[in-house]
């Protein structure tokens, strides 16, 4: 045996989609895991990656603000705190059409496997409990990729709490402190997270997420991942050799 | 989705100030004409606020240096406009009207639906995107035929700009010739945009005077007036 290959399943966009790309020509399979902070999403992702490219796929990772073009900008505003609702969620939006357009589409055309580190989800989490209109945001991202899997790893507030005041402290943004001046950071803390978790709840009707109990142990969550994907991207039956010398030989001619 | 029914564009301010805007391709006059506009409104003692398409410093850097990798797309353009809209909205036009203050913005979200619609951006899309913006009390589009805007941007500096003349759509290489194919798309978006929206339309080929005069008209109408539109 060699390995799997990808199921063959074609692409969708959410809305009206992108300018100059077919969908037919991406090959690759986007997979995104949600969750809250502190919910060990890069630890399953490294592992995932691992493991995906021992199967032999070629793997890329993104993450939220990592983009070229504004990844340093929305770090920069967010320090200066002169964010507004609006422009927050633009910023949010550029970064991510910057790194679908030249990062995503570029890796899923070549057949890769990429792996998305939050996805869109979280800005309709994060701008509902801001109250800017959710069917706004919803069409904003009509050019997003429908992902092929989406994970989320959840957790109670308790456990949140427990894992982001043992990792690191409480910072600004991730306290909500934006939404919550008069409060103290424990406080907007729980306020905002609370939000937070409850908006993940109902997307995770509203967008079938794969949810997966992000208490249990990383090498359980990791499994878990790793079954679901088998089960939902994979061909049923591993590759053969023979498969593989067939098919070069069929290419040759 | 209809066009209509998502954009604040259609719907009335209830600020105690007035916005007016203007619209037109790249040397339509449009700005020289604003300022004429903001003169005479300083010399009748009324406070005015000028702001201008794309000067946010929020978003300087990411599209100075999107603009010098050559990375930008056609969203990614789009929604960078769009965000610098929406902090000068924030700081620069929603206050001053407020404060009961004349806002005269060079530029506004038409331009936006024009320019971003000839790059490729889905006209529904771009429409919905600036569903935050609000409705300008008076709206100039200062309307020439290409031949008159290429010879005045010309006559007052040589080059023309790179994506002033649409060269990342590859229309041509020559960029006189790319101007010419991507404005005339954006002249043929603003037709569309004037009725649209009922822009008021001024004829860009009159004499600077003869414009001044009709925008002026327009404008004390719309001051008179109390909540009174164009």
């Amino acid at each position: 045996m060699v390995g799997y290959n990808l199921v063959e399943r074609p692409k969708k966009y959410f809305g009206l989609g992108l300018p100059n790309v077919d969908l037919n020509q991406l090959k690759g399979k986007l997979i995104t895991i949600e969750g809250t902070d502190g919910v060990g999403r890069s630890t399953q992702i490294q592992l995932l990656k691992e493991w995906l490219e021992i199967q032999g796929f070629a793997v890329m990772e993104t993450g939220w603000t990592r983009s070229k073009l504004v990844g340093k900008t929305i770090g920069d505003a967010k320090e200066g705190h002169w964010l507004n609702p609006l422009t927050y969620t633009l910023l949010y939006t550029t970064d991510f059409a910057d790194r679908l357009e030249n990062e995503i589409v570029p890796a899923l055309r070549a057949g890769y496997v990429v792996l998305a580190d939050r996805y869109i989800f979280t800005v309709f989490a994060r701008t509902k409990v801001r109250n800017v209109d959710p069917q706004w945001i919803r069409d904003l991202f009509g050019f997003a990729l429908v992902p092929d899997l989406v994970f989320y790893l959840k957790i109670d507030f308790n456990t949140l709490t427990r894992r982001v005041l043992d990792s690191n402290r409480m910072d600004y943004w991730e306290a909500g402190m934006d939404l919550n001046p008069g409060l103290d950071i424990y406080d907007s803390f729980k306020k905002y997270q609370t939000q937070l978790l409850r908006e993940f709840d109902q997307l995770a009707k509203e967008f079938n997420f794969l949810v997966i109990d992000g208490r249990k142990s990383i090498s359980r969550i990791q499994n878990e991942i790793r079954t679901r994907i088998i089960e939902n991207l994979f061909t049923k039956e591993p590759v053969t050799w023979t498969e593989v010398v067939l098919h070069e030989l069929e290419e040759r001619k | 989705m209809t066009t209509k029914s998502m954009s604040n564009l259609n719907q009335n301010h209830n600020y105690p100030g007035k916005l007016i805007i203007a619209e037109g391709i790249d040397g339509s006059g449009k700005t020289t004409q604003m300022i004429l506009l903001q003169k005479w409104l300083l010399a009748q003692g009324r406070r005015v606020f000028f702001t201008e398409w794309n000067s946010s410093p929020l978003v300087k850097k990411a599209t100075k240096e999107g603009k010098k990798t050559d990375t930008l797309t056609p969203t990614t353009f789009s929604l960078l406009h769009a965000t610098d809209f929406a902090d000068r909205l924030n700081y620069q036009i929603v206050p001053p009207l407020k404060a009961g203050m004349i806002v005269i913005a060079d530029r506004y979200a038409y331009t936006a639906f024009g320019r971003d619609t000839v790059r490729g951006v889905h006209p529904l899309w771009v429409r919905m995107l600036y569903q935050f913006a609000i409705k300008p009390d008076g709206a100039f589009y200062f309307k020439v035929p290409i031949e008159v805007s290429l010879e005045r941007l010309l006559s007052v500096r040589m080059q023309l700009k790179y994506y002033e003349a649409g060269m990342d759509l590859r229309l041509s290489k020559d960029v006189v010739e790319s101007f010419r194919l991507f404005q005339s798309r954006i002249l043929q978006e603003y037709d569309r945009i004037v009725e649209e929206f009922g822009l008021k339309v001024i004829d860009g080929t009159k004499t600077i005077q003869e414009q001044q005069n009709e925008v002026r008209e327009i404008t004390s109408q719309l001051l008179e007036k109390k909540n009174g539109r164009l």
